[in-house]
């Protein structure tokens, strides 16, 4: 009898207990989530958990991307001679016309070494590219990212610019084991430094949210630009390779009530079509006696 | 406590690996403003079926692993899971009883609660999106709960999880 109450006392007493402790475990996890949050934001300190992490979650995404990967398998295992031939013959005039520009394209760039030489500046090598695909899981709908399935294994690193055939795609955020994300040039959180191709101006292109619209930001009314103007990367900022096409003007709104003109432009990359991504590596191996600002900034960076 | 004999643990880390399927599936555009937050699902219907198993630890976890998948800002949806997992758990013999559309009502009132916190977070960082955009997954999350729920109870009795 008296074994019985004892055990509905404890069961009570316990019971209670976690009732408070409840609240208790709470506001520890609150606190836990606040600090982790200060320190991915500011301080970058958690990218080693968030990495380890990814490696758990590796396995859900690739069964996720698995269907998208058995669709392009399946469209080329089921494709017809006919078009494969089709298919062969269209590539092979791109190859002879692109090897034709090629030729030009060394000529010019042997000169391009020379006179650099004679100017004694700097003299850029290649910079090293590598092939990523990209996997079909969807991200944070707020912002544009990717999943790329190249990661720390493949030498990626946070920072890292990525382009695809036609033009800037984006650059790396985070890393992990297998894969990494990055945040596309149409984020509004991403912005690229460029160039006008036509007449030199610089500018910073910064992303709008919307899909395939970047805005140019604070260019003056007055200023010599065109609908139509392309840019290329300006690789101030020492981020982006100098002169990967990024976009080109479509649209300027110019309110003389406004201190700058409204210019809209399209990314030259195919941002929501792209599959495949090139993930390039700049060159660091520069001939100069002066200092190199992005080394020094590159040196700085954790 | 230890008369209880845990079992079907499986079930449980099964439901959450769907969720985080769920949840990467890729949708076109105008659906991904839509998704129903399938893991917040998991997490209330395990914090109101069994508490003393899925608590707000585990949910708070399940959120860290969210954050991963999202590449959102580490710790924003394990916040929020943790407090919605606390709020069901607080809730939980009363919402067990009420019918379903009942239940669904006060699953979209969590849910609210849930976005605002991640709403208030992305305030401080300075990526606030439109408030009306954020709270249209509250509402497909309610709208879809009487279903999960007869999926999840089927599921908890077919393999006995207790």
């Amino acid at each position: 009898m008296y074994g019985n109450f004892d055990y509905l006392g404890s069961k009570a007493i316990k019971l209670t207990f976690q009732q408070s402790s409840l609240g208790l475990r709470l506001f520890f996890l609150v606190a836990l989530s606040i600090t982790l949050m200060t320190l991915d934001h500011r301080f970058h300190h958690v990218d080693q958990l968030r990495a380890s992490l990814s490696i758990i979650i590796y396995p859900i995404r690739y069964i996720v991307n698995m269907p998208a990967d058995m669709g392009d398998w399946a469209s080329q295992a089921f494709m017809s001679r006919k078009s494969l031939q089709a298919e062969n013959i269209d590539l092979k005039t791109k190859n002879r016309l692109l090897k034709a520009e090629l030729q030009k394209f060394n000529y010019v760039k042997t000169e391009n070494l020379h006179l650099r030489a004679l100017l004694k500046s700097s003299k850029k090598f290649d910079s090293r590219v590598l092939i990523a695909e990209l996997l079909s899981v969807d991200l944070d709908p707020y912002k544009r990212q990717v999943v790329i399935n190249k990661g720390s294994n493949n030498d990626v690193y946070p920072g890292q610019p990525i382009v695809d055939a036609q033009g800037v795609m984006g650059l790396v955020t985070h890393v992990s084991l297998f894969t990494s994300s990055a945040l596309l040039i149409t984020d509004p959180n991403h912005s690229l430094p460029i160039q006008l191709l036509r007449n030199g101006m610089r500018a910073i292109a910064s992303g709008t949210g919307a899909a395939n619209r970047i805005e140019l930001e604070n260019i003056p009314n007055n200023s010599d630009i065109k609908v139509g103007d392309k840019f290329v990367s300006s690789g101030l900022g020492c981020v982006f390779p100098t002169g990967y096409p990024a976009g080109h003007i479509i649209e300027i709104n110019t309110d003389p009530s406004l201190p700058f003109a409204h210019v809209i432009a399209e990314p030259a990359a195919a941002l929501d079509r792209s599959r495949e991504v090139l993930l390039v590596w700049p060159s660091d191996e520069r001939q100069t006696n002066t200092s190199n600002p992005c080394q020094q900034i590159k040196e700085v960076k954790p | 406590m230890n008369s209880y004999q845990r079992r079907g643990g499986s079930i449980i880390i099964l439901s959450f690996i769907i969720a985080f399927m769920l949840l990467m599936i890729p949708l076109p555009n105008w659906a991904q403003l839509l998704r129903p937050e399938w893991v917040a699902m998991v997490v209330i219907y395990w914090s109101m079926a069994l508490p003393n198993r899925v608590g707000i630890g585990a949910s708070w976890f399940a959120g860290l692993i969210v954050d991963v998948i999202r590449d959102s800002l580490l710790g924003q949806h394990a916040l929020a899971l943790a407090i919605v997992s606390f709020l069901t758990i607080r809730l939980h013999q009363r919402i067990r009883v009420y019918p379903p559309g009942q239940q669904a009502i006060t699953i979209f009132l969590v849910m609210i609660i849930n976005f605002l916190i991640i709403l208030w977070i992305r305030g401080i960082m300075g990526q606030a999106p439109d408030v009306w955009q954020v709270l249209l997954p509250a509402l497909t999350t309610a709208i879809l709960w009487p279903g999960v729920f007869m999926v999840m109870r089927f599921l908890r009795r077919q393999f006995h999880v207790t």
